[in-house]
């Protein structure tokens, strides 16, 4: 009895060894990054060391100086909301349609949303680029914004198999009722849809915050610059400011932590639902 | 107003988006790619001649040489690299939801920030990565300047964010029934025996739906090399030799640093029957390998 016992504790430490080893190794580069933000800047290049000889927040002070950092912060702020917006206006009323209500064409239509999502984006972006220069949309935040509001393939998708769990009992009883399709749509099915609205919410959040492709190709100005663009000013033509550089990777990484933090549940289950089709 | 009506109504947002982003320039491109297109003059027909232009284009083979690495080498790595780490985040143990927390983390940090922090970690003379291969006494490459490493420095920026692979196999291994091990265990099965019978079929379907994930986005990976190679002035930066010059960021370079279009339009399609031919290969394989309804 005694020796089982002890078997299993002596197992049981042997997984939290095992987790813990892991958890140090992925939170190891974080750990560089604040400790890297906290050094002085000799103390950067100087012998190897771990923790900084002396804590100085002069980096921080640093990255928002030396870059338009407010400016930088408010035009990723504007294009999240304004996606996020566009997102969860789009997403769950085209899904809805596809799930609940019955016309012809559906299915057709639904083909083209998986058929979207199997399509490199290489393949539309160089005509899309020139449509967008045609109507002298290049240099604005249009080209990021508008296609939100037409909705995106993957989220439609994630928010079709939600809204296809739901049974049609709840939106006969409200049609015999005399509830328009508008109606039950917004008081019946939105709200029922949270926690799925919520998922998409997060996921279009994280994309957006951290977009880097479309901001490169499409801001060509510094006032309309995001953080992922706006970064690279750190980068020098005599080496690069990697203490100021960590800091203000600290200011970028921090909110899509805390959202994470407080969001987890929702991401947790929008990855399970991605990988589990 | 009819269900019928609505459902068109409803779904209006989508059907504009589809064909003015997506049909209309799907089309273009196609048409771009049989053209020479330099944005200040209309395009002129050149027949195949791009695709033909291709083949003889040594920053072409370059590029796609790189690709195949990364996606050779980097996904069945990863995959394996993120099963281990779910096997371990499934461990019975108080805490799992902290440890898989932890895991994740790396994965929504913005890529920029993360290869910004690698490019400072694998610095050679002051990155922490070579003290620590010093400190255990292995060679330490000169990761971002020597053409023969930058690559695995570009893998290891995804090692670290394997969090969403990960916890799709934690997701996994969880619905693998619980009785197949017990059974099992009566017959006397150990670790090693009950993985190989019951776990690894168990989870092939979602290993092959993670397989050709990986292989997709492997194949159109820019921003990581992008990021390791950026130099002041010069966005036509393919790293040390060209070294990380992928095809994707060749595709760009074409486009917007060269204003060569069709061929960029070219190269987009090649990709796209890359995909298609790769994926096709590995939906037949499977049959070999993936098991389906065990439970």
């Amino acid at each position: 009895m005694a020796s089982t016992s002890r078997r299993y504790l002596g197992k049981r430490a042997g997984y939290h060894a095992i987790l813990v080893l892991i958890a140090v190794g992925f939170l190891f580069p974080f750990a560089i990054m604040l400790f890297t933000a906290f050094k002085d800047p000799q103390d950067i290049f100087q012998s190897p060391q771990l923790l900084p000889r002396t804590w100085t927040v002069d980096n921080f002070g640093e990255a928002v100086r030396s870059m338009p950092y407010l400016r930088y912060v408010g035009n990723t702020l504007v294009l999240v909301v304004l996606n996020m917006l566009g997102t969860l206006l789009s997403c769950p009323l085209v899904a809805y349609a596809l799930a609940k209500l019955r016309w012809r064409g559906r299915d057709g239509v639904f083909l083209s949303v998986l058929a979207t999502m199997m399509l490199p984006p290489q393949i539309t972006f160089i005509p899309l680029y020139l449509l967008w220069n045609e109507v002298g949309a290049v240099g604005t935040f249009l080209p990021l914004v508008i296609p939100q509001f037409l909705g995106t393939g993957f989220y439609i998708f994630l928010l079709r198999q939600f809204f296809a769990g739901i049974p049609d009992s709840l939106r006969e009883a409200a049609r015999i009722d005399g509830a328009s399709e508008l109606r039950i749509y917004l008081q019946i099915m939105l709200p029922l849809a949270k926690p799925a609205l919520a998922t998409v919410a997060v996921f279009q959040f994280v994309a957006t915050w951290t977009d880097f492709l479309l901001p490169l190709i499409y801001l060509n100005d510094d006032s309309k610059y995001t953080l992922s663009i706006g970064l690279y000013s750190f980068f020098g033509e005599h080496g690069v400011q990697w203490g100021p550089l960590m800091a203000a990777c600290v200011f970028f990484t921090a909110p899509a932590v805390i959202v994470f933090m407080i969001m987890q549940r929702y991401f947790v289950r929008g990855i399970a639902i991605t990988g589990m089709k | 107003m009819s269900e019928r009506r609505s459902g068109i109504l409803f779904s209006s947002p989508w059907l504009v988006g589809l064909l003015v982003l997506t049909a209309g320039p799907v089309l273009a491109s196609l048409y771009y790619s049989f053209t020479d297109f330099n944005v200040f003059e209309s395009p002129e027909w050149v027949g195949l001649g791009n695709y033909a232009k291709l083949l003889g284009d040594d920053r072409f083979m370059t590029a796609l040489w790189n690709t195949v690495y990364l996606t050779v080498f980097g996904v069945p790595l990863m995959l394996a690299f993120a099963l281990l780490v779910a096997l371990a985040l499934n461990f019975p143990v108080r805490g799992q939801p902290l440890y898989r927390a932890i895991v994740y983390l790396p994965a929504i940090v913005p890529i920029v920030t993360a290869t910004y922090l690698w490019r400072w970690m694998l610095n050679a003379q002051y990155g922490y990565l070579n003290q620590l291969l010093d400190l255990l006494h292995l060679p330490q490459p000169n990761w971002l300047d020597d053409p023969l490493w930058t690559k695995p420095a570009v893998l290891l920026v995804g090692f670290w964010g394997i969090g969403s692979t990960a916890v799709i196999y934690l997701a996994a291994l969880k619905q693998v029934p619980q009785q197949l091990y017990e059974a099992a265990a009566v017959d006397g099965a150990n670790a090693r025996k009950r993985f190989w019978h019951v776990t690894w079929p168990a989870i092939t379907p979602v290993t092959l739906f993670q397989l050709i994930m990986g292989i997709i986005t492997s194949l159109q990976i820019f921003t990581q090399p992008y990021l390791l190679a950026q130099q002041r002035l010069n966005p036509a930066a393919g790293g040390p030799g060209d070294s990380l010059l992928t095809y994707t960021m060749y595709l760009y370079q074409n486009a917007f640093s060269f204003l060569k279009m069709g061929y960029a339009s070219a190269m987009a399609w090649v990709l796209f029957a890359v995909i298609l031919a790769l994926t096709a290969i590995v939906l037949k394989t499977s049959k070999r390998w993936v098991h389906y309804g065990l439970d």
